[in-house]
């Protein structure tokens, strides 16, 4: 439209001036671009930044590498096994189910695990790296590696577990590491974080509990880039972590392995110690389990079994087992009545096999009597009266004094689980847990190991070790922690007199091998090994009038769970001691005839360091040993296959 | 006859109009052209592929259009103005019923090979239409209710149309600039004063009513206006982006990361890294400086067309260049504000910078229209 000058004129003039307006507006905008723009880049640059980098990096622990655990003389008890497995990732892998079907035909795979597998597979980015199958062989590893170009996706990879290769034969002692639990980390103060690493383990019992701090070493990290979605782009640094210590035990590979063979499937526990420095040698119990199935995760029937056999293989009887100590207490009562002055050498006291104390008849476990005893006699054949008469005269409190004297009622610093202080009773400890007064009879009863007197085997054998050494000898079990000979001091003196040692020692003596001694056919013939012990046989249950008038006489005619424990103390060789024995066999109706004989085989075990010689057994039991033995050594394991190989 | 029909003699003819083109405006368009190609290159992880190579072919056809345009006598442009308005309704009006559906709403109109973004389009047609409709009019008019209410249809049409394809962004700036040409044509005051005081007292009505007895929306209406204006209470959807933006925006500090190293970016913490949010990866490695740069270089296109503008004379090319400026302002100020925070995430793209195509051509055209105005202005004073 064709516009008059004036017109045209006021329709620019319009236009320039709003123009303006609106041109003011926009360089208000603009300034409040730069301003915000000033804000975030030049005030708040550094807080951004810090945002930012938070963002990208991330930081991954490196497990350490757990310490090795070995015995004295450097066998291998707990190592890192390289453990192989599969994994894949589902990006490259394409068409997961056509690899996985694949994958089945090289290694064995059950349908649970196809099924776990790829759960876990479409659960995580297709670029998380999912654990198809672990711990498989190397054979089967090298069958996937050679299939590989028709296995996208699927790499092996090695990665370090924990394993046992004396297998059971130390999963009381030394346990067993597992998956770090809810409970581990709420009993940890400061939980280290390579606790948080999935798969991460954790030890669970025995040293490798105990010693989880210095065996578990301290976590690496790396610092890592990565994008939004979480996939790694590349490792910025990496900060090396340094493995767990080793850990050196007193124990003896070889000889535990002789000891668990010996005890074999009975329900029983065994413990050997060097009596001058208390290193013990072996501590078994049994059944033993393996404590592979433990790391690997235990499956629910499997643990069923081990629970609900009634030989109870989980639990640790050398510590946490409690028997009354029955005869092999003996000890203690003999020199507490020598400490206190109401007996010698010389007194001898009638046995006429029971003796009437406030209107009760204590027995003597030999029915007939066993004459005029004196102390070394009483010791040696385990006469009752001799003790009971003891035991009215000194009291409790005397009694309990000695017997904590000698190690017993004390809880031990092992690094073992649960470690059990037994029950040294007294006066104020029947007042406080039974609400009864002591009465004389239960100090009958406890001068004989039974009544409430309840001894773990670990205490026998340190009592046997400080009557072989007349010395406060403590029990322990590391001998050296990364390399560190761990400190160990002199065990102080008992201040027993000599004279009352010899008396007991003596007594020990003629009961191995004095022809009336409880132990005679436990012998040992060789000069060098000969031993001096104790047999105990503790009752868990009397024979019932019932069952007397059924027929029911001897210990083997009693179902096994309510047999009489059967124990046996000793040290050898008897003239310069070096190790002390206690063997308990649960249920195993007398000392002499089940535990004795497991103690004499174990010392000479100890003591030639190999197989018991022969010619250490009296000639008439020669040929029966000799076969014993040979099926024994079929099931011990080879020397050397400890896989001391392995790093 | 129209005024369009000037004195031949006095005006370039031919190749001669190449020499009065609005340069300063071709070489700064160019030089915020090679800036989005380089952050397309960077984004892209240091490659050509996928983003910068099509964007410069782009650009290089858009390029062509412009000039093609710029040398097309402006009474050519008026006289089809209402012609290309009709078409952009047209097919806005096709995006509803056979529209492609990308992003979660119906935006793009398949034709054969070419893949058309009309809402794009409309933004140059509503201120082409606009600036013949005030070029037609009777000055005295301007402010009749009437004649301001017919104006205000030109630009509800396809606003309205784009607004339910959804595309808030474009709507946004598609509505604004159209009323922003309306005030440069010389409409009243008084009915943007009252527009002004009745949106914001309708906002501030709504807003008070909450929670009393007369609230006039529902609950989950509230939320989502909640949600819109501060994106934080949704830290995983709108929030998360806006957060991550501002992350990269600040990391860069005065002088950025460098080129290329912007971790932000790189590792895909950014979301449309290479579209809406490319100006957060350029302030990330260019720091401060480079964003302000940019800044700067906005500034100085919106400053040489409203030379143009001013040299204009005419109505038609007067508010056409300047419903170019404003649109192109408002492209920009809508981009940043809302990578920075300082608005609601809506789908705006930065303008020559962002990776698209459709935005880019449309707005070499305009700037093709306003070169047209620039070359075909009359020389001789009244």
């Amino acid at each position: 439209m064709k516009r008059p000058p004036k017109e045209e004129a006021e329709s620019a003039r319009l236009i320039t001036r709003r123009s303006m307006v609106l041109g003011g507006l926009q360089v208000a905008a603009v300034g409040a671009l730069v301003l915000r723009m000033q804000d975030m880049q030049l005030n708040q640059s550094d807080q951004y930044r810090l945002l930012a980098e938070e963002n990208r990096i991330n930081i991954r622990l490196i497990p350490p590498t757990r310490g090795l655990i070995h015995d004295r003389n450097g066998v291998l008890i707990a190592g890192n096994e390289q453990n192989y497995r599969i994994v894949m990732v589902r990006e490259d892998a394409g068409d997961v189910d056509m690899v996985l079907d694949r994958l089945r035909k090289l290694i064995v795979l059950s349908e649970d695990e196809i099924a776990r597998a790829r759960r876990d597979i479409m659960r995580n980015r297709p670029f998380v790296p999912v654990t198809i199958a672990e711990r498989l062989s190397w054979e089967e590893v090298a069958r996937v590696a050679s299939n590989a170009p028709a296995l996208p996706g699927i790499t092996p990879e090695v990665g370090l577990s924990r394993h046992y290769p004396l297998v059971e034969d130390f999963a009381h002692s030394v346990g067993y590491v597992g998956p770090v639990s809810e409970r581990d980390l709420e009993a940890l103060e400061a939980p280290d974080p390579v606790l948080q690493i999935p798969r991460f383990q954790i030890g669970k019992i025995g040293v490798e509990r105990a010693q989880e701090d210095r065996l578990r070493g301290t976590a690496g990290s790396r610092r890592i880039e990565v994008n939004a979605v979480g996939r790694v782009m590349r490792e910025l640094d990496r900060v090396e972590g340094q493995a767990g210590a080793n850990v050196q035990l007193t124990l003896d590979a070889r000889l535990q392995n002789f000891v668990q063979a010996r005890l074999g499937g009975e329900s029983a526990a065994a413990v050997v110690m060097d009596v001058h420095s208390g290193d013990l040698l072996a501590i078994s119990s049994a059944p033993g389990y393996d404590p592979n199935l433990f790391v690997r995760g235990i499956s629910v029937p499997d643990y069923r079994t081990l629970l609900d056999d009634p030989y109870r293989p989980l639990a640790d009887k050398t510590v946490q087992g409690m028997y009354p100590p029955g005869s092999t207490f003996k000890m203690v009562t003999a020199l507490a009545a020598l400490d206190a002055g109401e007996t010698n050498a010389n007194e001898r006291v009638f046995c006429p096999g029971h003796m009437d104390i406030s209107g009760h008849r204590f027995h003597c476990w030999r029915r007939g009597g066993h004459g005029r005893m004196n102390m070394v006699s009483a010791l040696s054949e385990s006469c009752d009266v001799y003790f009971y008469e003891m035991a009215q005269r000194i009291g409790i409190d005397r009694i309990n004094a000695m017997s904590e004297r000698l190690g017993l009622g004390v809880r031990y610093d092992l690094p073992m689980s649960a470690v059990a202080a037994g029950l040294n009773p007294s006066r104020e400890w029947k007042q406080a847990r039974r609400g009864a007064p002591w009465v004389v009879g239960d100090t009958i009863n406890a001068s004989i190991g039974q009544g409430f007197v309840l001894t773990t085997p670990l205490q026998l054998a340190v009592m046997t070790a400080r009557l072989a050494t007349n010395r406060a000898v403590l029990p322990r079990m590391i001998r050296a922690v990364g390399g560190q000979e761990a400190a160990m001091a002199e065990a102080r003196s008992l201040d027993l007199r000599p004279e009352w040692l010899d008396l007991i020692r003596r007594g020990m003596s003629e009961c191995t091998n004095h022809a009336r001694g409880t132990a005679y056919s436990s012998r040992i013939v060789q000069a060098d090994y000969r031993h001096a012990g104790k047999t105990g046989t503790s009752q868990v249950f009397s024979i019932t009038r019932a069952e007397r008038e059924a027929g029911i006489r001897r210990q083997e005619d009693l179902p096994w769970n309510r047999r009489n424990h059967a124990l046996f103390v000793s040290y050898a060789p008897e003239d310069a001691p070096r190790i002390a024995v206690a063997v308990v066999v649960e249920h195993g109706g007398g000392g002499s005839s089940a535990a004795a004989p497991i103690g004499r085989d174990i010392v000479l075990a100890a003591l030639s360091e190999g197989m018991p010689p022969l010619a250490a057994y009296p000639t008439p039991q020669r040929n029966r040993i000799e076969t014993q033995m040979r099926e024994l050594q079929s099931r011990l394991r080879p020397l050397g296959d400890g896989g001391s190989d392995q790093a | 006859m129209s005024y369009l029909e000037y004195n031949v003699k006095r005006m370039p003819s031919g190749i001669a109009k190449v020499m009065h083109l609005n340069w300063p405006l071709v070489v700064l368009v160019t030089a915020v052209s090679c800036i989005g190609f380089l952050m397309l290159h960077s984004v892209a992880g240091g490659s050509m592929l996928p983003w910068a190579e099509p964007q410069m072919k782009r650009f290089a056809l858009g390029l062509a259009l412009m000039f093609a345009i710029a040398f097309v006598p402006l009474w050519f442009w008026r006289s089809i103005a209402g012609l290309a308005y009709a078409v952009s309704v047209l097919l806005l009006l096709g995006v509803e019923f056979f529209g492609t559906i990308g992003m979660g709403a119906r935006r793009w109109l398949e034709l054969g090979p070419i893949r058309l973004q009309p809402s794009e389009l409309a933004k140059i047609t509503v201120v082409m239409a606009l600036a013949a409709y005030y070029d037609w009019l009777d000055l005295k008019r301007t402010s009749h209710p009437l004649w301001v209410f017919l104006a205000l249809l030109i630009v509800a049409i396809p606003t309205l149309l784009v607004l339910r394809q959804p595309d808030l962004g474009t709507a946004l700036l598609l509505g604004l600039g159209g009323v922003l040409v309306i005030f440069l044509a010389g409409v009243s005051w008084i009915y943007f004063a009252v527009a002004i005081l009745g949106g914001g007292g309708l906002v501030f009505a709504v807003m008070a009513s909450r929670g009393t007895d007369w609230q006039l929306l529902k609950d989950y209406q509230y939320r989502r206006i909640d949600a819109f204006l501060d994106p934080s209470i949704d830290p995983l959807g709108a929030g998360y982006h806006i957060s991550q933006a501002k992350i990269a925006m600040g990391s860069g500090g005065w002088a950025g990361r460098g080129y290329m190293e912007g971790t932000q970016s790189r590792l895909n913490f950014l979301p449309e890294k290479h579209t809406d949010f490319i100006f957060t990866t350029l302030a990330e490695e260019l720091g401060f400086v480079g964003a302000s740069s940019l800044l700067v270089l906005y500034v100085l296109i919106i400053g040489f067309c409203i030379f143009t503008v001013l040299r204009a004379a005419t109505r038609f090319g007067a508010l056409l260049s300047a419903g170019v400026a404003v649109t192109f302002f408002l492209y920009f100020f809508v981009n940043m504000s809302m990578v920075m925070g300082l608005l609601p995430v809506v789908g705006v793209p930065l303008p020559l910078v962002s990776y698209g195509g459709s935005a880019m051509l449309v707005l070499m055209i305009a700037f093709g229209l306003l070169q047209s105005a620039h070359v075909h202005r009359p020389r001789t004073p009244s």
